[in-house]
Formats: structure tokens, C-alpha cells, sequence
């Protein structure tokens, strides 16, 4: 089919080289086109069969997938913890066994562990497209930022990205830090100490505590949701003191460059990391990025799923 | 009666200061001098009875100590039996092995000591000594009936796999333990800093995002212990030590004369937490593989006398178990049938951390000092347990060849220089290559 894209599984932006990365996004470009047509559908991947499977709640990326799944003709069928055998004591690896019995061609896994898309990519033949696995890698969300950030500046190299909140946990942040780095990107990644350790910097970005000393310097602010809920510990004190420090008010968006990008791969919580106004206000491109979320997930299915027959 | 003579081996038995070209002697499974043999034969005993044994190149090593191991029963009988653990004890060259009490159920009462020591007399072809539980259930929360436990005839104590985090019951423990003159042995965990920890937190951990196991986790325990060791007089032996700090306070402690010591178990000087990228569950451990300067820091405590004992950690698990994700897998690899290659192989001749007669010692008489068992040496009148070693073999791990009942090591297709060939307990040879 071509010659630049020879993977049958996306588990990942660390494995992925600069051109593989710029291929899925010149390829989302096509994809875009579709959706503003009056028919939406192109049949890419007819006769195909697309597995849901989301071992973790997840509302817009099931969504987003199943949506580009379905405009690329696909057949798309929905699992989720609770539907499959896993709550019966069933193994990750048997179940998906299962399901690639029934010729299963793309396997699209949400899952709460770190690795698993990786450990079933090596157990079954069919496409594993990783849509978050614990605090590893997101890489369609990462995708989808970078090609926003393409789309609106026209470019990704030497530009200066900040990635706001809780990276500790984070596989959004992961990715975007292997995307944006690998693309040229300079990246500065900011929170409290205890959510943004200092082990950061080995991956080739800058780490920052002071969110007001760099947000002038900003090309793009990434923020990032605080999953205060998925904590164990204590990381900070308290959200009020979260928001204090870090979040993104409208006192702080006034320091903000005019043309930088204010991205954020939602949920929103209003008035904690990003005050409303701000997360409404013309620099914000969050809706943009669901959108372009749909096109970069066609792409990526219809590369993988090409390659997977 | 029966009467073995090993000739013309390279005889090395630490704890007589001997490395001598010889002869070894065993008459009615124990070691004798040369003149027993003639009285042997001259008491008309049956003459056929007579094994002799050419270790021409081999060395003749008193009988290895496994301090630490698992052998999974009672109740996990699908990982590994008493029956297939002792066999692979015997494939790797031990005679004696120490098995920790997390079984189901707990080995916290003198009921179940006395099972599996008849489930050993029954099937095993290598001495298993049981450690009994520190804690009940190991728990951490009240003490197991230490007294009862030590009439039953357990080496040592030990919550292994658990770590007892209240420091005054333990201090109780070790305190009470000192009384019934048995080691305890500790898994130094500090529950609060490790939390879910997974791997190393590092590098690896921060590039993965799978939760980090900190170095402190291990390192306040190891501190705890030496501060417990001091104030009850008693040893405190830490298990499978991992990291930089826990080997600076052991030294540190030792140097004061702290009855403090330290295990070493061939994954954490063998491999780093680079190899956890790929998620495959043969390199997740409890404590984890470390960095590169942590491996450095073990080798370092290895070859001053630090880290006094070489162990495998033993851990079985089934298949269908460790074929799951990262998170869900269980901890532990197997390693009795491995541990001595690696370490002649690491120690001895890739690294030259230490000589191969320290390597012996390490795995004869420094355990059987710490247990207080008659094990270890080849003294005339000792058990005749020996482990005929050939140095210079090389050969490579293939786990489907493992006497164990399971596989989940991450060594197969390691190429190793150094292993076993023959296993002598009670001068009966219960495994040869």
C-alpha cells in the first residue's frame, strides 16, 4: 500500500521516528476532508472488523474511535470491563485470543496497566491500538495534539510547548513528550515537585515548579487534567492550592503570548487547571483537538489495519 | 553401609582453610578420613558398594545452602512442590535449602512445619529446612508462636514476602528470637514509601510510568533493622538486598560490629531495570532489578564482605500466571537451577569480584554460621554433602530443561560458564549431568 508505514500495531510514540510520526499526520490530513463532506464515510476499511475493547471507562476516545471507525466503513463492536469475560476471571491474553478468533482484524485497548497493549500486540495478529494504558502512552491524544499544533502554527520545530498538571501519572503527557521532542519541539514540563519529578529531564525536556517564569515564553500550554481521584497520596495539599500555583486563571492568561495555543485533552475541570474564560476564549483550540481527534484516528486505523491483512 | 571416594578433585572447603588436589571419603554418608575407607573394606562389607568418583578438573565443594527459596507448598502446588523445588535444588547443585513460610497455609504454626518436613523426608532428595513465620498469617501483626515454631525445628524466622512494618513488634520478635537462639531473616519493604510500586523508581519508571518501588523503601528497613540488631544483640539477616544505600548502612553497621548481614540474588547483579521496557513479566521482582549503580554497589558489597551470603529467591509461578499484564503479575522468578552459573560466571570469571573459594564459602559455611546448622563444611566426621562443581563448563539456560515445575526465569538462552555436575547428599548422589 506504501512504503512508509509498515506497523501493524500503534502502542506507542517512544518506538515511532520523526517521518512514521509526520506520515500519520499527512495522512490525517486526507482524513479531515472526509468529515466535512456530506457523506461522511469513505470505504477504507470495508469488511473490516474493529474491536472497542476499554478495560477502563472511557467515554471520548471509545467514541472518537468508534466514530472513525465507522467512516471508514468498518464493522465496530463495543466491549467494555464489564461486558467481557474479565470480570469472570478470564485472562487479558484469552479474551483477546477470543476475539481474534472471531477474525477480529483491529483491537483498539484502553487498559489500566501500563504495557498490556504492548503484551498483546505480541500474543495476537491482529492491529493492538493502544487508547491508554495506565500512565505509559496515549499516543492518538498526543497525535492529535501535535497535529493540531501543526495545523494552527504551521509547524512543530523550535517551538516551545509547556505541559501543565499531573505528568507523574500522566500517559498523555508520555506521549506528547516523545512526540514533541522527536519533532523538534522544545518542552518544558510544569507542576509541583511531587507530580513532576526532576527524573523528567533525562527524557530530554526541561522541568519547571514556577509556572509564572515560563508561561510568557509559551508557544502552546498543554494542561493537563489533576486526576485527584486516581491518588493514593498525598501529592499537594489540596486543589484550591493546586489552582493557586498552577492553574491556568485568567490573571495568568493575560502573560500569554497572542498566538499561543491553549490545549487541553479533557475532561475540563473548570476553575482548577484552566479558569473558564480562558478554556472559551479565543487562544483555546480544546474543541479543535477532539475534532482533528477523529482524523488522526482514521489515519492510524487505516494504516495499521492496512498493514495487519 | 556404603562408602563413596571422589579422586583426584580440587577440594575446596572454606571453612578448613583447604584448596588442595584429593581425595574425598564418605562412609555411611558422612565425610571420613582416608584410613576409613581401608577399614571399610577390611570390616568385609560389601565390596561393590564401593562408588568411586572421578572428579579429575571438578571442584569438590561442601554441599551448597539455598537460604532462600520457595517452595510453594502447602497450597500452591500448580507453581512448584516440594518434590519438583528439591529436584531443582539438586539440579542446581544444593544440598540444603532454606523455604519460607508464605504457603497456604501460612507456615506460622507447628502443624504445618511438621508437614512439610514429612512431604521432605518423603520426597525430597535434598535437605529442606523450613523457616517459620515471624508474624501470624505473616501479618505483621501479632507474633507466631515463635517458641512452638522453633520445637518444630524451623532454622529461622521470617515474614518473607511481607515485611513486618510496626517496629516495635518486631522488636519483640527478634527479641524473642534471640531467646530460642534462631536468625531472623527480613524482606525489607517499608509499605508507606513503596506503596504499588512495580520497578524501580528511576529512569525506567518515569519513561514507562509503571509505579516506582523507591531505593528508601528498602534502604529505611535495612536501617531499621540495624537499629533493632544493636538493641536486641541479635542477627538480623536482610534478605535479598538490592540497592546502593541498604549495602553503605549493612557495611557501615558490620564495621561496628552490628550482627547485621546481607543476601545477594543473582537477577540483581545479572540485570538492571532497563530490561522491564519490553513489559515482560519474567524481570518483575520483589525487591526490582535496579540501576546500573546499584549493581555496581552489590558487587562492591560482595566482594569486601558486606553481602555475605549468595541466594536464588526461588519464586515459581505458573505460566498462565505471569502471561498477564505488567501490574497483574505475580513477583518472582525461579532461580535454583540458574543461581550458580550466574554468579561463577559474574563474580568469578567475567568480573573477578571475588575467587571461587569465597563463592563457596558464601554458599556453605557463611549460611551455615547464620542458621547455626551442621552444613557446610567438609570436616571428617560432617554430613557427606557435596557439590562437584566444573568451573570452566560452558552451557546454556533452557528453561524447558528445568527439573522445577515452572519456567519463569528471564535467563533462557543465557550462555553460562560454570554449573554443577553432580549433587552428593548424605554421600548419595541425587543428581548428576
Amino acid at each position: 500500500m506504501n512504503v512508509r508505514w509498515s506497523r501493524k500495531d500503534l502502542l506507542g510514540l517512544r518506538e515511532l521516528s520523526a517521518e512514521e510520526i509526520n506520515f500519520i499526520l499527512d495522512t490525517a490530513d486526507a482524513f479531515k476532508e472526509v468529515g466535512v463532506r456530506e457523506v461522511k464515510k469513505v470505504p477504507a476499511l470495508r469488511g473490516k472488523t474493529m474491536v472497542n475493547f476499554f478495560v477502563e471507562p472511557s467515554t471520548r476516545t471509545r467514541t472518537s474511535f468508534e466514530l472513525a471507525a465507522f467512516r471508514l466503513s468498518a464493522d465496530v463492536i463495543n466491549m467494555s470491563a464489564s461486558t467481557s469475560s474479565l470480570t469472570k476471571g478470564e485472562t487479558l491474553k484469552d479474551t483477546a485470543r477470543n476475539l481474534e478468533a472471531l477474525h477480529t482484524d483491529i483491537l483498539v485497548l484502553r487498559h489500566s496497566s501500563a504495557g498490556a497493549p504492548q503484551f498483546l500486540a505480541r500474543k495476537i495478529k491482529a492491529s493492538v491500538i493502544n487508547a491508554g494504558d495506565g500512565a505509559h502512552e496515549h499516543p492518538t491524544q498526543a497525535l492529535l495534539d501535535l497535529y493540531t499544533i501543526r495545523e494552527k502554527r504551521g509547524r512543530i520545530r523550535d517551538l516551545h510547548v509547556l505541559i501543565v498538571g499531573d505528568i507523574l501519572f500522566s500517559r498523555v503527557a508520555r506521549s506528547n513528550i516523545f512526540g514533541l521532542t522527536k519533532l523538534g519541539a522544545r518542552v518544558t514540563l510544569v507542576g509541583p515537585s511531587t507530580l513532576v519529578p526532576k527524573d523528567f529531564e533525562k527524557l530530554g525536556v526541561q522541568v519547571s515548579h514556577d509556572l509564572d517564569s515560563v508561561l510568557p515564553g509559551a508557544d502552546v500550554v498543554n494542561l493537563l487534567r489533576i486526576q485527584h481521584e486516581r491518588q493514593r497520596k498525598e501529592y499537594f495539599p489540596g486543589l484550591s492550592e493546586y489552582t493557586s500555583l498552577f492553574g491556568l486563571t485568567k490573571e495568568r492568561a493575560k502573560h500569554l503570548q497572542p498566538d499561543c495555543l491553549i490545549m487541553h485533552p479533557g475532561p475540563i475541570n473548570r476553575g482548577v487547571e484552566i479558569d473558564s474564560e480562558v478554556a472559551d476564549g479565543a487562544r483555546s483550540v480544546i474543541l479543535d483537538q477532539v475534532t482533528n481527534g477523529l482524523a488522526v484516528r482514521m489515519a492510524v486505523l487505516y494504516l495499521c489495519g492496512g498493514i495487519a491483512t | 553401609m556404603s562408602a563413596i571416594i571422589i579422586r583426584n578433585g580440587r577440594i575446596i572447603d572454606p571453612a578448613n582453610k583447604r584448596d588442595e588436589i584429593g581425595d574425598l571419603v564418605i562412609v555411611n554418608g558422612r565425610v571420613a578420613d582416608r584410613s576409613a575407607i581401608r577399614d571399610y573394606r577390611e570390616s568385609g562389607s560389601d565390596q561393590s558398594a564401593i562408588d568411586e568418583i572421578d572428579a579429575t578438573g571438578l571442584i569438590v565443594a561442601p554441599g551448597l545452602i539455598d537460604i532462600h527459596v520457595h517452595l510453594r507448598e502447602p497450597g500452591f502446588g500448580h507453581k512448584e512442590t516440594i518434590a519438583s523445588g528439591a529436584q531443582a535444588a539438586a539440579a542446581g547443585g544444593f544440598t540444603t535449602v532454606v523455604c519460607m513460610p508464605n504457603t497456604s497455609p501460612a507456615a506460622d504454626n507447628p502443624a504445618t512445619i511438621a508437614w512439610i518436613k514429612d512431604r521432605a523426608a518423603e520426597v525430597a532428595p535434598v535437605k529442606v529446612l523450613p523457616a517459620g513465620a515471624l508474624s501470624k498469617n505473616l501479618g505483621g501483626e501479632e507474633l507466631a508462636p515463635l517458641g512452638s515454631l522453633a520445637q518444630a525445628g524451623v532454622v529461622a524466622f521470617t515474614d518473607d514476602g511481607h515485611c513486618v512494618q510496626n517496629h516495635e513488634l518486631m522488636r519483640r520478635a527478634v527479641e524473642y528470637a534471640g531467646m530460642l537462639g534462631l536468625p531472623v531473616l527480613d524482606h525489607c519493604q517499608d509499605y508507606n514509601l513503596v506503596g504499588n510500586g512495580l520497578v524501580h523508581e528511576g529512569y525506567w519508571s518515569t519513561l514507562l510510568g509503571l509505579p516506582g518501588w523507591p531505593a528508601a523503601g528498602e534502604e529505611v528497613i535495612v536501617m531499621r533493622d540495624v537499629l533493632l540488631a544493636e538493641l536486641c544483640q541479635h542477627p538480623i539477616h536482610c534478605q535479598h538486598v538490592s540497592c546502593a544505600g541498604s549495602v553503605k548502612l549493612i557495611r557501615e553497621a558490620r564495621a561496628r560490629g552490628v550482627k547485621i548481614s546481607g543476601e545477594v540474588c543473582p537477577h540483581h547483579i545479572a540485570l538492571t531495570d532497563e530490561a522491564i521496557q519490553n513489559f515482560d513479566t519474567n524481570y518483575k521482582m520483589n525487591p526490582p532489578l535496579r540501576a546500573p549503580a546499584d549493581v555496581e554497589a552489590l558487587m562492591e558489597g560482595i566482594a569486601d564482605g558486606t553481602l555475605s551470603i549468595l541466594c536464588s529467591d526461588h519464586a515459581p509461578h505458573a505460566g498462565f500466571e505471569k502471561e498477564v499484564e505488567f501490574d497483574a503479575a505475580p513477583f518472582g522468578i525461579v532461580g535454583l537451577e540458574t543461581e550458580l552459573g550466574i554468579f561463577l560466571d559474574l563474580l568469578v570469571h567475567k568480573n573477578k569480584v571475588i575467587d571461587i573459594s569465597r563463592l563457596i564459602e558464601m554458599y556453605t559455611v557463611e549460611p551455615a554460621a547464620l542458621l547455626k546448622i551442621d552444613a557446610g563444611t567438609l570436616s571428617t566426621g560432617a554430613p557427606g554433602d557435596v557439590t562437584l562443581i566444573h568451573p570452566n563448563l560452558e552451557w546454556t539456560v533452557k528453561v524447558d530443561d528445568f527439573q522445577s515445575a515452572s519456567r519463569n526465569s528471564p535467563f533462557d538462552g543465557w550462555k553460562l560458564k560454570g554449573r554443577a555436575v553432580r549433587t552428593i547428599v548424605n554421600g548419595k548422589t541425587v543428581w548428576k549431568l
